[in-house]
């Protein structure tokens, strides 16, 4: 029977029907609250905010509930929405130098001033499944101390007194690139690239980051410091010449410690890699800080020979908005291309037949 | 809470096809580049669209930055007006828009197409839209972005013709039946976007607006009307186009892009025209093909 493939509307409407039913499941339980998904899987609205590059925990709770806990759908709508925001203009830089700190670790020294504090961490914990969690036992409140106000010293900045380590690199006077508002070429600058490495998929990077570990670019990494904590965003206001505070976001900081043996201008010194993600993500902040000293091969005359090396495979690559809509697009209606190929195959293999017509006197035994 | 208010006020607020109108401003720079230099792929800042990457986001930004409210509106996938891709982008202009929509190709202003070029002859006036996955015709031959773009700055094709060349070699034809490049006014050479090679030859001194956008690789290029677009090819293996032994099963068309039906378990099949809307109308002048009776009845 001839039934044309149909995608009127009322199909698709009632698709999403279905779905909003699926989403929404069992109805004789509660429906999730955005208050306990931001509460509750915090980490995932982190990530959601991170790479769907806006930080507003509600925003996130909403897309996570309404994708189904899909994280990279949620992420996708979180885009989306923040396409259509307007942009009225470009936050002073973050410090993290005055960061309040709630967790602060560096593999790189014993001690420091400022100390190390493990915060809220899955770090030693061990993972066994924890059945009290099937109920509602409330926990203990956490133990809490005084501060002692002294901002936690950078790491990079203790090794720069030495002269050890690389500086922060110059801005210089130009403007700070803006991956969502320019073109991206290749080469990029290393403010893009961080940018595209910020909102780059935390499972990619980490794969890549991994491989470097592992010989492909290996830069002999150490974690200098890895903070987290509440930094404020300031906005200069330029009609009226005033800085005034925008709020307190949480972020991740990592700088990664890495060997480099000099050259015939710069002294032996230890180099950095540079991760920074909204909210909780130390996986990510390392990730992204082993890709962005990979990518540093050229600035720093290394041979390029490893996929982590290659900044146009991995920007390019690192988007999973783009990734997957460029995979999933494969499921879109192809039949007018496949037809052309099924013309050509058909030909091809008539003509290929007609060559070997001769020898094809016994085809079973040939098969 | 206020979230909801916040989300339904955002809602409420988008602009006039979606697009806030500096972005809009900054695709029609890239679309009038575009225009001025045939073929040549211009850099845009593309945004995230509400449908995913690979799914017309960039033929989307283009028909949003040029529609006006006295547009009208067709879309086609694969050439028909009824497949979910191209019901669900017209859904969206008829929304963010409010424009007219169509399936007569006669009676559009602007048409967004993904995968074909409508049979029917476009006119003076009219726009066609292209959605395209992979802009460059050189990817596949060159992976690199930073030397794709110096060859075709060189207009170095030398690698292209290779490849033609080698599937001559090969299997005795052009492999290539889809995406398949063409130079531009002499100069540029240019992906089609996944078309059939069957439509190339509609793409020359058309006298519509040809716009090609690429979301995800944030590429806009454009065909003015009247321009020269040549199929690469060679003086002893010249261009040819696919050809149908049989007419369309419903409409008795001839010399037109057949889609292959299949008709049950043991191997039937029927060809009936890709184009929908080309089919329609000349179902509803009269014309049948020899299914024709057999099909609707089955259909109803």
């Amino acid at each position: 029977m001839y039934v044309a493939v149909k995608g009127g509307e009322a199909a698709i409407r009632n698709a999403h029907r279905l779905l909003a039913d699926r989403r929404r499941g069992d109805r004789s339980l509660p429906s999730l609250t955005l208050g306990q998904i931001a509460e509750q899987l915090a980490l995932a609205c982190d990530r959601v905010m991170a790479e769907g590059s806006v930080y507003d925990r509600e925003l996130a709770a909403l897309a996570i509930k309404q994708a189904r806990g899909d994280l990279i759908e949620a992420i996708f709508l979180l885009r989306a929405y923040r396409t259509t925001l307007p942009r009225f203009g470009y936050s002073e830089p973050i410090d993290t130098g005055a960061m309040q700190v709630e967790r602060r670790v560096s593999a790189t020294y014993k001690d420091l001033p400022g100390g190390q504090m493990l915060g809220p961490t899955f770090d030693y914990t061990h993972r066994l499944l924890d059945p009290s969690l099937a109920g509602d036992d409330a926990p203990d409140d956490p133990e809490a101390r005084e501060g002692d106000g002294v901002p936690a010293m950078r790491v990079s900045d203790i090794l720069a007194q030495e002269g050890l380590i690389e500086a922060d690199g110059e801005t210089g006077g130009e403007e700070i690139g803006d991956l969502t508002r320019t073109p991206m070429e290749f080469p990029m600058g290393r403010d893009t690239r961080l940018q595209a490495l910020a909102r780059g998929d935390e499972g990619f990077l980490l794969a890549l980051g991994y491989s470097t570990q592992r010989g492909y670019a290996r830069s002999h990494p150490f974690v200098g410091e890895i903070r987290i904590g509440e930094v404020e965003v300031e906005y200069r206001m330029p009609e009226l010449g005033l800085t005034v505070s925008l709020g307190r976001i949480r972020v991740t900081e990592c700088q990664m410690v890495n060997q480099f043996k000099g050259s015939a201008k710069a002294p032996p010194q230890f180099t950095r890699g540079y991760g920074l993600v909204f909210g909780q993500s130390e996986r990510k902040a390392m990730a992204v800080a082993l890709c962005d000293r990979a990518l540093r091969a050229d600035e720093l005359g290394e041979d390029k020979f490893a996929p982590a090396q290659d900044e146009e495979f991995v920007i390019s690559h690192s988007d999973n908005v783009q990734a997957t809509g460029f995979v999933e697009h494969l499921k879109l209606p192809h039949y007018v291309d496949f037809q052309a190929e099924l013309d050509l195959v058909r030909r091809m293999r008539g003509e290929h037949a007609r060559k070997q017509g001769g020898d094809e006197a016994m085809p079973e035994a040939a098969e | 809470m206020t979230l909801e208010t916040e989300i339904e006020d955002g809602l409420a607020s988008y602009n006039f096809a979606y697009l806030d109108e500096q972005t809009k401003r900054m695709i029609r720079r890239a679309i009038l580049k575009g225009i001025a230099i045939p073929g040549y792929q211009v850099p845009f800042a593309s945004r995230e669209m509400p449908m995913p990457y690979g799914w017309g986001t960039g033929g989307v930004q283009v028909t949003a930055s040029i529609i006006g409210p006295d547009d009208t509106l067709k879309v086609i996938d694969q050439g028909a007006d009824d497949t979910t891709n191209a019901v669900s982008i017209r859904a969206f202009f008829a929304k963010v828009a409010d424009v007219e929509t169509t399936t007569r190709t006669g009676e559009a202003t602007i048409i967004q197409t993904r995968h074909r070029i409508p049979e029917e002859k476009l006119t003076e006036g009219q726009i066609l839209v292209y959605q395209v996955p992979i802009p460059e015709p050189l990817r596949f031959l060159e992976p690199r972005e930073t030397e794709t773009r110096k060859m075709h700055a060189l207009a170095e094709y030398g690698l292209m013709h290779v490849k033609l060349y080698e599937d001559i070699a090969r299997n005795g034809h052009i492999a290539t039946t889809y995406a398949y490049p063409v130079k531009v006014e002499g100069r540029y050479v240019m992906d089609p976007s996944p078309t059939p090679k069957f439509d190339n030859p509609k793409m020359h001194m058309s006298d519509a607006l040809q716009l090609f956008g690429a979301g995800r690789e944030k590429r806009i290029y454009a065909v003015p009307p009247h321009t020269n677009v040549v199929s690469l090819d060679f003086e002893d293996y010249p261009f040819e186009i696919q050809t149908f032994e049989e007419p369309c099963a419903l409409c008795g068309a001839h010399g037109v892009y057949l889609d292959e039906v299949i008709l049950d378990d043991r191997g039937g099949r029927m060809f009936v025209c890709s184009d929908t809307d080309f089919c329609e109308e000349r179902r509803a002048e009269g014309h049948r093909g020899h299914l024709s009776g057999e099909a609707m009845e089955a259909a109803e």
